[in-house]
């Protein structure tokens, strides 16, 4: 029967693919997906049916897999090998009947969808198959989907009461398939009557219709909301470490931007030491980058910046003709191409929350990462011997020094610290734009700007200035497209630092007196 | 104050002097060498080195306007490459209009960008602009209202120092932004190039260039003198004074934030007028003119020469940018090492720039001499209240 599919027609193959479905025999699975996939040959030699690995054009000879026994059956050249062609028709049926088969897979995911592939084309035969497997399935998520598909099917049902039923059950998905389902059911056609016969029918469906939008309306505040956090979570990890230089020390780090390039190079460096161990890299890549652009930062203050305190704008040039230097030094050793960071697995992916949100991991992971840097950031300046060393050399300077504190050492602490929370910074921007040696100069700006936004000296004003200049922005870029999202929030922000030249929570007391 | 007065200052200013002379001497020179002297001799300056000359001294006039407000006011600007752009722009949609109807798509008023962009006609903020007039206006107006707005929002809730740098670079890189978008009608990342001629004249003419780096020079000139007559006179002593004690300057009853915005509107306008002049001369701009990073040149250029010299800092620009064109042709991966390495060492060595080193010496010999201008100022203040009271 294998060998009538070279010559057949299209409607010939699809009986012939009915046929050996009907079996129901799961070894004919693989041909099946492998038709799909246009990896179903025919060897011209002798007109037997093989499967190939690969539906690559570009290798001279393929691997032959025997579509009965799965063995191994040696290679031929390209040129011996044609192609079994499908068309559209043909392809949806095999979808169909691959998803049958997918039904009973052990991996919940791969049940997942085979349900939403039979839905999108329902019969008698797979409604039946899909009730059979709703009594045994052990999962929850698959189960509901099963559920929604047999709603729509009872929908189409003759007895008025099933289809009330049915639209009961259905009010609590809040998948856009069922909601147009529903809407099609109230909404007039074109002769006039509707689709749906029973005014009561129609009115629960009307209920139901207005309940999912109001849902799907909430879930959608819920998403742009997530989305803005996380944008604003990135905003608040590339200006947290720049709260410490520039809010505490008063330090303008035109670096800092580059120390997070650097941050963001150590993790590339890590990935190619450790090229099969991605997800570990990235984990050891933290306190790496940690050390490098904390390093850098402490060998800094001690040969420059330390000569320019009080002169802050005397600062900010020396760090800049700084980050010259790091941008070509990263240019000679790296080139000055974009290097590419790998994202380990366990951080992409989706996770759908129901039928209308779904998170985003990588999404998720940043907005966690960079409450757990400023966890740490704060326990570090609150409560330890550093931190109380820090806050009191940035209140009074001569004070803490006659109390016997090492002023000079601290700064290069304090310097570091900032500048290694810059490095980590780094490597989670590495996970989301390109790695090169510009990566610096396009963050530097935001920084400033969020930190003078939340208070100078201020590390909640900077958690929540970051935060929800995120959710601005996100809120505005529907209308607005992002580019004019972020002309309008810098707008926003210069207009903002007009009226409270000193943030959002400003300093009080001589503290903030004695730092302008 | 009387004009004889204000003239001796210009007189007794030595440097000057000397600064003026060399802008004349160039002005002379480069025209001479790349019209009159023939190619084939070695001392023929080509019209290329020409046009740089011409760039140089835009450079030039930026970080006088630059110095104006930095060295002597205290106010650091790091969106003055803004400004600059803003007039680049005036004169660019004057030249855009002059190119009539032979661009690419041959539309007798639309340029090129807009014709692609399907745009039917031409927008409002374009009328105008082809009168060179009316451009000239522009080039003054624009960064002034720009200055006026922003400045005058700035200084009146005391936005200052730290502060107000990170909201002028905010500012303009938030201008960078918008006119990287094509919406925004100025020919969006590609800015406005192939341009033809000048007041009927060819821009692509060796004559016309050697015009544009003698009217270019002849600014110059004029800016110079005007920054000059600006620090000299009374109110030029009240910047010093909010340099150095912003808070006992207005305690001692001056306005001092009309006086920093009017600095602020002065210099917004000579960097205007150093773009439009630059835009002729390299034939092109575009949205990265408004980077930040060009804004903090133009200050580095200012450091490396010497704050409140002015004509250090212009002597500053034209050798920094020498440097760069140098070091970019000749060894482009030392370049940023050894411009981040002069602002390094020139910040920690040479806090008053080049022109720090000649007057250190002579600040050896006079030593006491300097008075702080806050002295004198409030020595001003106590006559006049003393005049009051008679």
């Amino acid at each position: 029967m294998l060998g009538e599919l070279g010559e057949a027609s299209f409607v010939e193959k699809e009986a012939i693919v009915e046929r050996l479905s009907a079996r129901g025999d799961p070894s004919i699975r693989p041909l099946l997906s492998a038709l799909l996939e246009d990896r179903l040959i025919v060897r011209q030699s002798d007109q037997r049916v093989f499967i190939v690995k690969s539906a690559d054009d570009s290798l001279a000879s393929l691997e032959l897999i025997d579509p009965v026994s799965l063995a191994g059956a040696g290679s031929a050249s390209r040129d011996d090998l044609t192609r079994i062609g499908t068309n559209n028709r043909l392809r949806k049926r095999l979808r169909a009947l691959v998803a049958r088969f997918d039904l009973s897979n052990p991996d919940a995911a791969v049940r997942l969808a085979a349900v939403q592939e039979i839905l999108r084309s329902l019969d008698a035969e797979s409604l039946e198959l899909l009730r059979s497997r709703s009594a045994v399935e052990p999962n929850a998520g698959v189960k509901a989907e099963i559920e929604i598909g047999m709603g729509l099917a009872s929908l189409d049902s003759g007895d008025s009461r099933a289809r009330l039923a049915a639209i009961a059950a259905l009010t609590r998905t809040l998948s856009p398939q069922v909601r147009n389902r529903l809407a099609a059911l109230v909404e007039p056609t074109a002769d006039g009557g509707f689709a749906e016969p029973d005014e009561l029918v129609r009115q629960a469906a009307a209920r139901a219709v207005r309940a999912i939008d109001r849902w799907r309306a909430f879930y959608g505040v819920v998403e742009t909301l997530f989305f803005g956090l996380s944008v604003g979570s990135v905003l608040v990890l590339v200006a947290v470490g720049l709260a410490i230089t520039f809010g505490v020390m008063g330090v303008i780090n035109m670096a800092h931007g580059e120390l997070m390039m650097l941050g963001a190079y150590t993790t590339y460096v890590m990935q190619l030491a450790m090229p099969n161990h991605i997800g570990v890299s990235i984990l050891l890549a933290v306190p790496a980058a940690f050390l490098v652009a904390g390093a850098t930062g402490v060998i800094l203050e001690r040969t420059i910046i330390r000569f320019l305190y009080g002169r802050p704008l005397e600062t900010l040039l020396a760090t800049f003709g700084v980050s010259l230097v790091l941008q070509q030094l990263v240019r000679s050793l790296f080139s000055a191409n974009n290097r590419s960071v790998e994202t380990p697995a366990w951080m992409s992916g989706t996770l759908q929350m129901n039928g209308a949100l779904s998170i985003t991991v990588n999404r998720l992971c940043i907005i966690a990462f960079t409450l757990v840097v400023f966890a740490i950031l704060l326990i570090v300046l609150k409560r330890t011997r550093l931190g109380l060393d820090i806050r009191a050399v940035s209140q009074n300077r001569a004070m803490a020094q006659a109390m016997g504190i090492r002023t000079g050492w601290v700064d290069a602490m304090t310097f570091g610290l900032g500048s290694g929370i810059a490095g980590i910074a780094g490597v989670a921007l590495s996970q989301f734009t390109n790695v090169g040696p510009n990566l610096g100069q396009s963050y530097i700006i935001d920084s400033f700007m969020v930190v003078v936004f939340g208070g100078v000296g201020n590390l909640w004003g900077t958690l929540v200035g970051g935060l929800s200049m995120g959710v601005v922005h996100q809120l505005l870029e529907p209308y607005a497209g992002a580019v004019l999202a972020k002309i309008l929030v810098l707008v926003a922000l210069i207009v903002f630092i007009q009226r409270w030249p000193r943030g959002l929570f400003p300093q009080t007391g001589r503290a903030a007196e004695s730092q302008t | 104050m009387s004009g004889v007065r204000r003239w001796t200052m210009i007189e007794h200013d030595r440097a000057g002097a000397v600064f003026l002379a060399l802008i004349a001497a160039v002005a002379i020179a480069a025209p001479v060498l790349n019209q009159l002297v023939p190619a084939s001799s070695p001392f023929h300056l080509s019209t290329y080195s020409l046009t740089l000359i011409g760039k140089y001294m835009c450079y030039a006039m930026l970080a006088l306007a630059v110095d104006l407000i930095w060295g002597y006011a205290g106010i650091l600007s790091l969106g003055h490459a803004a400004f600059f752009a803003l007039g680049g722009y005036a004169m660019g949609m004057y030249l855009m209009r002059q190119i009539g109807p032979r661009g690419v798509y041959g539309d007798p008023i639309l340029p090129d960008f807009m014709v692609f962009l399907n745009w039917q006609k031409l927008p409002w903020f374009w009328t105008g602009f082809n009168h060179f007039w009316f451009a000239l206006v522009a080039i003054a107006a624009v960064p002034a209202a720009l200055a006026l707005v922003f400045g005058w929002f700035a200084f009146r809730s005391r936005v200052t120092g730290v502060y107000f740098s990170i909201m002028t670079q905010a500012l303009s890189y938030a201008l960078m932004l918008a006119f990287f978008r094509n919406d925004m009608g100025f020919g969006g990342n590609n800015g406005f190039t192939d341009f033809k001629d000048i007041l009927g004249f060819d821009l692509h003419a060796d004559r016309t260039r050697v015009v544009l780096v003698v009217v270019t020079a002849a600014a110059l000139a004029a800016s110079y003198l005007a920054c000059r007559v600006i620090v000299s006179s009374r109110a030029g002593r009240l910047f010093r004074a909010i340099r150095d004690a912003e808070s006992r300057a207005r305690f001692l009853g001056y306005r001092v934030e009309s006086y920093k915005l009017w600095v602020f509107v002065v210099s917004a306008v000579l960097a205007g007028i150093a773009g439009a002049l630059y835009v002729p001369q390299v034939g092109i701009i575009n949205p990265s003119e408004f980077a930040p990073i060009n804004s903090i040149e133009a200050v580095i250029w200012v450091a490396v020469g010497g704050r409140g010299t002015l004509f250090g800092a212009a002597m500053g620009a034209v050798l920094v940018n020498y440097a760069k064109t140098y070091f970019t042709g000749a060894l482009p991966e030392l370049w940023l090492y050894a411009l981040g390495a002069l602002f390094v060492l020139v910040t920690l060595f040479l806090p008053h720039g080049l022109a720090g080193l000649g007057r250190r010496r002579r600040r050896a010999v006079q030593a006491g001499a300097a008075v702080p201008a806050i002295w004198v100022l409030g020595s001003h203040v106590g006559v006049s209240l003393g005049n009051k009271l008679k």
